[in-house]
């Protein structure tokens, strides 16, 4: 009932222009892209998302939907399919972390429909948000306050909080992504840039508002994850209130290059208890060069929540977090790894 | 662990009929309510309050009537005198709950219906319902659950119960166990939404509703209407599931009769997932408080426990099932107390096992305290405890095989090889743990009446106003019919959700096939009496139908049942069969019993608690068939799983508002959760309950779950948990 005006582009080329048009038209113009539209549409029948213009990304499938390794790095393009990606055999014996990411994400349905770059932007669960009758959520009217703050908050996160927003960064592929050292290809009306994945989400600060460095009208159009010595042992544990079809109520992603028992390099992204895809990099610079033993693990855990900000009904964050990331440390650990 | 999900059923290959209706509901031929299309159908959306408690001041209705489509919004200020009070089920009127819809200017609950729209489609309704802006006076004060300070507490005297003197008992006894134990709200959320659609013709109303009791929504809607109750025609001939969410008359079905008759056509109303939070009644959260008493070898001395359940500010519902609890094992002295705490929250009313869930848990969480505390093994404790004649008044069971059931479903689980010691199982980074409980559930039976038909070419039909709720109805209304008359099943055909069929009960308290199994027996056999085969065997009637020279014989009959004065057999053409039984009769009791073993697993490290394993075994008379009945009691044993480590409501304290009103958040176990689970059905012959000899099945499979749940995760843990659900956190 809510009109809005539809199109489909068949080239990247075109996406561009189609939104650089409606947005010269209309500088406040809420347009919105529209991928497998698992977040997207959830959002418009709340009503939280009410964009006068959509501009359909499927037909962009054949320019930017492959999965390929090219000899050091797996690239991935935007319009994959989660469940592509999932199953790829390229993906799962290249980066086991990134094939568990995506393959213990929602569920079976949703991974044939959604893609790998609306994936990487799914907006947060948090209730108040997706309820517009709640008035106070500065992530959807900026300025108008938080209810979660004293509201039912044990989904929230405790890392990366601000007294404006506390909710969690919900999806798991992009903790994947953090950790491998991604980088996310961006195409522009003005012309494409390359980031580091690191860069691409904000922390709410005082614009929860905000969520990532896109710039109006970009389009993330292809992820580059360089092959790396820890490439191969990697994991992503994710611990949830329910066996399957179930966002992290904490997880891990993480990935070793290990000398004998001795790290030569770790990497740790963190997921279900930050508002971003968070690095842990404080952790990671305590494994650097010990020993994995348990107290090695539980000592960059501990360190990697040292900031942690918990509220009424998640404090059992912090502790689940860090054993999260003990649990996973010990596992690759052992992990077997082919040559 | 290479079994199939849910090892099938034994029963020998032709003897258990399929599903009556399963053909038609895999292909999608069977109408549920909301699929009847009904020419020039409006349809109605509602706007309900977003705050708990307070008044509305005014009204913007303009962006709301500015939708295209849009025929009329009806709210308190445009709705005139209809529908009219009625008090609620509990205090003797016929619906789930007393807020008039639309009655007046108060907010009594969040998610109250204030409005409703209109429109040519759903969707212009919709995008109006969503323009309505209401301006509200939010009251100072809320108290939004259980716990809140303003909520008010009054006891139930008439549940009180006192048996002997349990304080001096209590005080002078050996072994002792005193715990206080949290049920949450939880609800019921059947897969079909809570629709309704509305048509006159001339001053004849049709109702097209998901029911688990047509009459009783016919003579209410009549009463509310203020209009003869024979003009009203309510059918339901398929229900998506209900567990109670649709036992009785709600609110809604008299705004969408108003507005049809204002409109002149029919409207349609499917409230939406999160209405249906508000729309009906739900398990409310209880308080318990457990006293336990026992010597050295465990027999009970002194038994106390007292409820606490939140209810509306509007009606005062208690399930007080401690009537039930207090009546399982033997004991000299017992005590019971049963409190309501009054909120600002809509009614509260059934869902499946309704206090049978939460008086359990907690009776059954305290007696595996009291095992631990005498170093004895659950089981035992049950068995030294195990009476056949209820404690309180003296009275005989009518059957009672509660030990069997725990011997057959621990030789099953594989009871014998547990280490008693808490924490003593282990697998790897998991900690493993078994534990056990009692499940029970009252057998119930009401007045039915029944209608049977045999043709001379071997057909019959059999009707029944009883309700197919997904749980076999239908399927034993025609094996019943075809076994009595000695036809095959495939020869029946059988009718059931109407009003216009002979009256049945209300398909709830697990009472369905108690009632009306006796009603259809009654009917065929008063056709064997027509045929002068009376006593005979079933396989003289048909010979005996076409020696007579007749083509049709037809009987109806009405049957009342135990317990139920001769006054009674009126109520059941009024809407108002009541089931009588469980606790409540002068010469005896009456339950179906079972044991419930299962093994949880909690993750060392990040304590993710799972249940891959549960037998349950239950003895609950005569299961007339094994293939639906199995299918109620994995199904129970599911809800049981899920109601002790997924579902909660989660209620926002500021506004009193169900935040995870949704299928997203609220919290239900998937495939992946439910591994191995068992139903074993004990043979029990009961010649007392009723004629059928059947005690009912539909809820039985869930209560003991929780109780079983929570007493493993402390076998494998060593950390008691008294408060449901068990979520990880719980654990760190
Ligand atoms: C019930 C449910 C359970 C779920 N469980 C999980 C889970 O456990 N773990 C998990 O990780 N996720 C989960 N999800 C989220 C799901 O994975 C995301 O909704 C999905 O990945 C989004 O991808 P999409 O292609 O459908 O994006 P869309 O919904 O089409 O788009 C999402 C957003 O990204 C924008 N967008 C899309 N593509 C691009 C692009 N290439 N460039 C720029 N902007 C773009 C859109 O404008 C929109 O704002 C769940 C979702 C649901 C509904
Ligand atoms: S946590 Fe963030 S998204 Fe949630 S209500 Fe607060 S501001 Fe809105």
């Amino acid at each position: 009932m809510r009109p809005f005006h539809y199109s489909r582009p068949s080239s990247l080329a075109e996406a561009l222009i189609d939104m650089r048009d409606a947005l010269a038209a209309e500088p406040n113009s809420s347009a919105a892209f529209l991928a497998g539209g698992t977040t997207q549409l959830d959002l418009m029948k709340l009503e939280v998302s009410r964009p006068d213009r959509l501009v359909d990304l499927n037909a962009l499938r054949g320019e930017a939907g492959h999965i390929r390794w090219d000899g050091t790095s797996l690239r991935l393009g935007a319009f994959a399919r989660m469940a592509e990606a999932a199953d790829h055999p390229d993906v799962r014996a290249r980066a086991p972390m990134i094939a568990q990411s995506l393959s213990l994400a929602a569920s079976a349905q949703l991974r044939n429909m959604a893609t790998l770059g609306g994936n990487v932007l799914q907006r947060t669960r948090c209730a108040y948000f997706r309820d517009t009758s709640w008035s106070a959520c500065n992530k959807r009217v900026p300025g108008s306050g938080c209810a979660a703050l004293d509201g039912v908050n044990r989904a929230h996160a405790v890392l990366g909080t601000s007294d404006h927003c506390i909710a969690t960064y919900p999806g798991d592929f992009a903790q994947a992504l953090l950790a491998l050292d991604a980088s996310v290809v961006i195409a522009g009306p003005g012309g494409g840039r390359t980031i580091p994945f690191a860069r691409l989400h904000r922390a709410p600060g005082t614009t929860p508002h905000l969520e990532t460095s896109l710039r109006p009208g970009e389009i993330i159009a292809e992820f580059i994850v360089p092959a790396g010595g820890w490439f191969r042992r990697s994991l992503y544990l994710k611990v949830r209130d329910r066996q399957s079809y179930e966002f992290a109520v904490a997880s891990a992603a993480v990935a070793l290059d290990l000398e004998g028992d001795t790290v030569r390099e770790a990497r740790v992204a963190l997921g279900g208890v930050a508002t971003v895809p968070w690095r842990a990099r404080e952790a990671e610079a305590l494994l650097r060069g010990r020993k994995l033993t348990e107290e090695a693990a539980r000592a960059a855990a501990q360190a990697a929540f040292t900031e942690a900000a918990p509220h009424a009904h998640n404090a059992f964050k912090v502790e689940l977090g860090q054993e999260t990331l003990v649990r996973a440390l010990l596992q690759l650990a052992t992990m077997e790894t082919p040559r | 662990m290479n079994q199939p999900l849910f090892p099938a059923p034994d029963v020998k290959p032709g003897q258990t009929p399929p599903r009556y209706e399963g053909r038609a509901k895999v292909t999608g031929e069977a109408r549920y309510p909301s699929d009847v299309r009904l020419p020039r159908t409006a349809h109605a959306y509602l706007h309900t309050s977003r705050i708990g408690r307070g008044t509305i001041r005014s009204f913007d209705l303009a962006a709301a009537r500015a939708v295209p489509g849009v025929i009329d919004i009806l709210t308190h200020e445009t709705i005139g005198d209809d529908p009219r009070h009625m008090p609620a089920i509990y205090q003797g009127g016929y619906i789930s709950d007393s807020v008039r819809p639309l009655g007046s200017a108060d907010i009594v609950y969040w998610g109250q219906p204030v409005a409703m729209v209109v429109a040519e489609t759903f969707e212009a309704a919709r995008e109006a319902a969503r323009r309505i802006v209401v301006a509200y006076a939010p009251h100072p004060t809320l108290a939004a659950d259980i716990r809140s300070a303003d909520a008010v507490t009054q006891a139930v005297e008439p549940m009180t119960i006192d048996t002997g003197d349990f304080a001096a008992a209590y005080a002078a006894a050996p072994v002792r166990v005193d715990a206080g134990y949290t049920t949450p709200a939880q609800h019921q959320n059947p897969m079909e939404l809570f629709a309704t659609q509305c048509a006159w013709e001339g001053d004849r109303l049709t109702v097209h509703e998901p029911s688990q009791y047509v009459n009783n929504v016919r003579f209410g809607l009549a009463e509310q209407l203020g209009i003869d109750p024979g003009r009203i025609r309510v059918v339901s001939p398929y229900v998506g599931g209900a567990f109670g969410a649709k036992g009785f008359l709600t609110q809604r079905t008299a705004l969408v009769a108003i507005a049809a008759r204002r409109l002149g056509r029919p409207v349609k109303l499917v409230a939406t997932r999160e209405q249906g939070f508000t729309v009906s009644g739900y398990r409310a959260e209880t308080r318990h408080r457990v006293q336990l008493a026992a010597d050295r070898d465990g027999r009970l001395l002194a038994l106390r426990q007292e409820g606490w359940e939140l209810t509306s500010r509007a009606d005062a519902v208690a399930m007080g099932a401690a009537s039930m609890t207090a009546r399982l094992y033997a004991c000299p002295n017992i005590s019971v107390r049963i409190n309501t705490v009054a909120a600002d929250r809509s009614t509260p009313g059934f869902m499946r096992a309704p206090g049978e869930m939460p008086y359990g848990f907690a009776l059954e969480t305290a007696l595996d305290e009291l095992a631990v505390a005498l170093d004895m093994d659950p089981v035992e404790l049950r068995r030294v405890n195990d009476t056949q004649t209820e404690p309180v008044a003296g009275l005989p069971y009518t059957s009672r095989s509660l030990m069997r059931c725990f011997d057959d479903a621990a030789a099953r689980f594989g009871w014998k090889d547990r280490s008693r010691e808490a924490g003593s199982m282990r697998d790897g980074d998991w900690l493993v743990g078994w534990g056990c409980a009692t499940a029970f559930y009252p057998t119930y039976a009401g007045n039915s009446a029944a209608r049977v038909r045999l043709s001379a070419d071997g057909r019959v039909h059999v009707s029944s106003a009883g309700h197919e709720l997904g749980q076999g109805m239908y399927t034993m209304m025609a094996q019943v019919a075809a076994e009595e008359l000695g036809v095959p099943f495939d020869q029946v055909t059988a009718s059931l959700g109407d009003t216009d069929l002979p009256p049945a009960i209300v398909a709830g308290g697990s009472s369905s096939t108690a009632s009306v199994a006796p009603a259809i027996m009654a009917a065929c056999e008063a056709i064997r009496r027509r045929l002068g085969v009376e006593g005979g065997s079933p396989a003289e009637v048909m010979p005996a139908l076409q020696a007579s020279g007749m083509w049709v014989v037809e009987e109806f009959a009405e049957v009342r049942a135990h317990g139920l004065p001769a006054e009674s057999m009126a109520s059941l053409y009024r809407g108002r069969a009541t089931p009588a039984g469980g606790v409540h009769l002068a010469d005896r009791v009456q339950f179906a019993l079972g044991a419930q073993f299962v093994e949880v697993r909690i993750h060392a490290r990040t304590r993710e608690i799972r249940v891959p394993r549960a037998v349950g075994a239950f003895a609950a008379g005569r299961i007339i068939n094994p293939r639906t009945a199995h299918g109620q009691l994995i199904g129970g044993m599911i809800w049981g799983i899920s109601s002790a480590i997924h579902e909660r409501s989660e209620i926002d304290h500021r506004n009193g508002s169900y935040i995870n009103a949704n299928l997203a958040e609220y919290l239900l176990p998937v495939n992946a959760d439910i591994v191995d689970v068992e139903a074993m059905m004990v043979a029990e012959e009961d010649h007392q309950v009723n004629r059928a000899g059947v005690k009912g099945v539909g809820e039985i499979g869930v209560v003991g779950v929780a109780a079983a749940i929570s007493n493993a995760v402390f076998h494998a843990t060593g950390r008691r948990l008294r408060d449901l659900p068990i979520r990880l956190e719980d654990l760190m």
